[in-house]
């Protein structure tokens, strides 16, 4: 145990940001030893979020385990220590569950969800993926696609994440060859066509030397495109992209009521009524004077107010979170989903699904759930399953059931209609969690068909 | 995938191996369509929300659902910066009702008197209940004994769980940030505890969308972390947009301090320099306010939040290297203390 005072390495500028921009998510997938732990470290090294103390330690940890360093010969520091977290993960020298990391250019704030490489976590890249407005994938540029990596593209696309980005890793051990990044580069967009995934940009890398990471490099002459960092930073953002093309959704989380428990300073006389529905919108765009309809019980309205910690607001858009006045006093609790009249479906009590399973415990046919979909939750009985999706092929095959990293389609029966809609043209309001009735773990991740 | 498909694939794995991949790229026409219209549909979209007002509306949703599905919530509330931030986010969430639940303050017996009347003002201000757990109490009555080193932030577990406890909160919120350290870089938003109120890091609940998972069995209780992805910046920012008051030890000010492991540490009653250490005036501020026999002082002239705001984009060390004596014990100070029930 050592206490340490000043920083031995040379301070790091941090790069202001007093502009204040916008955010972007994005999730790293891989297979171990692909280099995303490198990768990482490299994007908040060279992006200046690391700061003096951080980079003080993981240079000491680096030169006591003797690390080899950069393949130009160069020492230099254990980039994957920097986001190798939990102590367990650091004495394993793997990536167990996925971590969060923040930096920021002069254009974005990032959000990076790090999600381990692990076959067996598969789970992580759904959760990274299902926030996310992009996925890095890496590819070891000697080993190309592998099987994982078409299991990241599937739940990349499953999951609707706008843009993959695939970084041909290790550039550097192919002696930065046009011909090997090329070879690579076609498959990764052939299995993208196979899937139907949209938007994918190829990158030449080499996380331990920096090469097209930040900068662009002169070591691949022969590669025309932007760097990585240089593709976040423009690539637009899944509220960017659907918010104005959605029709407008709100899932009620609560009714503010205060009566008697307004807060101090609030006018109690003109208070003493108010009653507003609290929520985010899911998608789209809500204005005074708008028809709604509450669904499910298909109830219509109109929207006298929008109203935000005192402010009266002309219009909200998603992600925003509001609350609601409506005309009409219906009956409107947890759970309801407010949505622009005309808009929606009917409810339904029959869930055709896509599940990703996330849990050691298997999916039986008959086996009994709760469905957690926007704020409401309900009992659902999983009366088929239909089929589990070979990677190879990108079919369906006939299955028993879903094992742990299974991704199938299933027939679900609900006890209590639910307002689900399409996820593949509703991401927010067609997604939804399976979880264990008896001991309230989450089991899969959950896309309307 | 069809014949059709085939043929275009291998088509373009021709053409890529052999010319530029900007002309192989062009002949998957299914991608390259779908690039056209995602860059489409980017010129039709019509606003986004600023990063703050982003973390903002995130934070209520967290608030609000953690007040809709559990029984008995509880915000943690130490007077500092990050509980204030989240504080205020709750008033905004519930206005224009009260903040339907108490704040909770695991009270060290070491803090400073300035943040402890902070406190009390704020929780006048906005007549919310205050719940205190007290580490001296437990001293005092011997279930707890003082450190060799004097340091109180690891005596604070005990206390917070037998309130949680006592007061049977089913959901405590903290004002953990992920970027604060690594291991608070894996934690969920809504993270399970179990009777012991520990963390376990490899049995987590995956988190998808912003769906969140809060079921659990008695004795089990939930931590919510409605600023998880806010950065020290974004507080800041934040602090000063909406010009939320602090404590005025977060701006600087003269005081006596001495030097200790590299740090400047404040004098006060259970602050005391030792014979070779000698005591200065200096110009300083705080960035955590906490114990006060471990916090130290970073030498500044941010007088004001705009001061801050600026100070701290500009800075070089995050906020606990800076200034927690105890977390620079071990490299995994963070997360020991997390798997014992610490916040
Ligand atoms: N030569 C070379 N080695 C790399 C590169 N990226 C990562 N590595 C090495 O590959 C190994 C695995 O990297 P790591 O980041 O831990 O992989 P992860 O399991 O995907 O997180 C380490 O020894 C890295 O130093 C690269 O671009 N070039």
């Amino acid at each position: 145990m050592t206490t340490t005072t000043a920083p031995a390495t040379p301070a790091v500028q941090a790069v202001p940001l007093l502009e204040e921009g916008t955010l972007f998510r994005f999730a790293t997938a891989g297979s171990v030893d692909d280099g995303k732990s490198t990768l990482v470290g490299r994007l908040l090294h060279d992006s200046k979020a690391i700061l003096a103390d951080q980079l003080d330690a993981v240079t000491r940890t680096s030169q006591e385990r003797g690390f080899g360093g950069a393949s130009d010969g160069t020492t230099k520091i254990d980039l994957a220590l920097l986001t190798d977290g939990l102590r367990a993960e650091r004495e394993q020298g793997i990536t167990i569950d996925v971590a969060y990391r923040y930096f920021a250019t002069d254009r974005r704030s990032f959000i990076l969800a790090d999600c381990p490489g692990h076959v067996q976590y598969t789970k992580n890249t759904v959760t990274g993926a299902s926030t996310a407005d992009a996925v890095v994938l890496l590819i070891d540029a000697r080993k190309g696609v592998l099987e994982q990596t078409r299991r990241h593209l599937s739940v990349a696309h499953l999951l609707r994440v706008p843009h993959v980005v695939v970084a041909v890793n290790k550039i550097d051990l192919v002696g930065f060859s046009e011909d090997v990044f090329r070879a690579v580069e076609t498959d990764v967009l052939r299995a993208a066509l196979e899937l139907g995934v949209g938007d994918v940009t190829v990158v030449p890398v080499s996380a331990l030397d920096g090469d097209n990471v930040v900068d662009r490099s002169a070591r691949t002459p022969w590669y025309y495109g932007p760097a990585l960092l240089e593709v976040l930073e423009t690539l637009p953002a899944t509220d960017e992209i659907e918010t104005g093309l959605e029709p407008f959704r709100l899932p009620v989380q609560l009714v503010l009521r205060p009566q008697g428990a307004l807060a101090p300073g609030v006018d109690a006389g003109a208070f003493r009524d108010y009653r507003a529905y609290a929520g985010q919108l899911a998608s789209g765009t809500v204005r005074v004077g708008d028809e709604v309809v509450v669904l499910p019980s298909g109830r219509s309205t109109t929207v006298t107010g929008i109203d935000f910690a005192g402010t009266q607001l002309h219009e909200a858009f998603a992600p925003q979170s509001v609350a609601l006045r409506l005309a009409d006093e219906i009956d409107i609790a947890r759970g309801d989903l407010i949505a622009a009249a005309g808009t929606a479906g009917e409810p339904t009590r029959d869930l055709a699904a896509s599940l990703c399973w996330l849990s050691p415990k298997p999916l039986r046919e008959g086996a009994k759930v709760l469905i957690k979909h926007g704020t409401r939750t309900v009992q659902g009985l999983v009366r088929s399953v239909t089929g589990k999706l070979d990677l190879d092929s990108f079919t369906l095959q006939a299955a028993p059931g879903l094992e742990l990293n299974d991704i199938g389609d299933v027939e679900i029966r609900l006890a209590a209609e639910l307002p689900a809609e399409a996820y593949a043209s509703h991401r927010r309001t067609g997604a939804f969690l399976v979880v264990d009735a008896a001991d309230g773990n989450t089991l899969a991740a959950g896309l309307v068909r | 995938m069809s014949t059709e498909a085939q043929a275009e694939a291998q088509t373009a794995r021709e053409a890529a191996s052999s010319e530029g991949a900007h002309r192989a790229r062009a002949l998957f026409s299914g991608v390259s369509k779908r690039r056209e219209e995602v860059a489409e549909r980017r010129q039709g979209a019509t606003q986004r929300l600023a990063q703050l007002d982003t973390l903002e509306s995130e934070a209520i949703h967290i608030i609000r659902e953690v007040a809709a599905e559990f029984e008995r919530p509880a915000l943690l509330f130490s007077g500092g910066k990050d509980s204030v931030v989240m504080l205020h986010l709750a008033t905004k969430a519930f206005w224009p009702g009260k903040v339907p639940f108490p704040v909770l303050h695991v009270d060290t017996g070491h803090n400073f008197p300035e943040v402890l009347a902070f406190r009390d003002r704020t929780v006048e201000r906005l007549g919310v209940r205050l719940v205190v757990a007290s580490v001296q109490d437990y001293l005092d009555d011997g279930r707890l004994h003082e450190r060799a080193d004097g340091t109180r932030n690891p005596l604070q577990t005990l206390p917070l769980l037998d309130a949680i406890a006592d007061n049977r909160f089913d959901a405590v919120f903290g004002g953990g940030r992920r970027d604060e350290d690594k291991a608070r870089a894996k934690e969920r938003i809504l993270s399970l505890r179990d009777e012991f109120g520990q963390w376990d890091p490899r049995n987590q609940r995956p988190e998808l969308w912003n769906l969140y998972n809060g079921r659990h069995t008695v004795g089990q209780h939930v931590r919510a972390f409605p600023i998880s992805n806010w950065t020290e910046l974004d507080i800041w920012r934040y602090i000063e947009r909406e010009r939320i008051e602090l404590p005025g030890i977060y701006y600087a000010h003269q005081r006596e301090v001495f030097q200790r492991d590299g740090m400047w540490r404040a004098i006060g009653e259970h602050s005391q320099p030792r014979d070779t250490e000698r005591v200065t005036v200096r110009t300083v501020r705080y960035r955590t306010v906490g114990d006060m026999s471990c916090t130290g002082a970073v030498l500044s002239d941010a007088a004001t939040v705009q001061d801050v705001v600026r100070e701290v984009a500009a800075s070089t060390l995050t906020e606990r290297g800076a200034t927690r004596a105890d977390d620079r014990i071990s490299e995994a100070a963070m997360e020991d203390r997390k798997k014992d029930g610490y916040f």
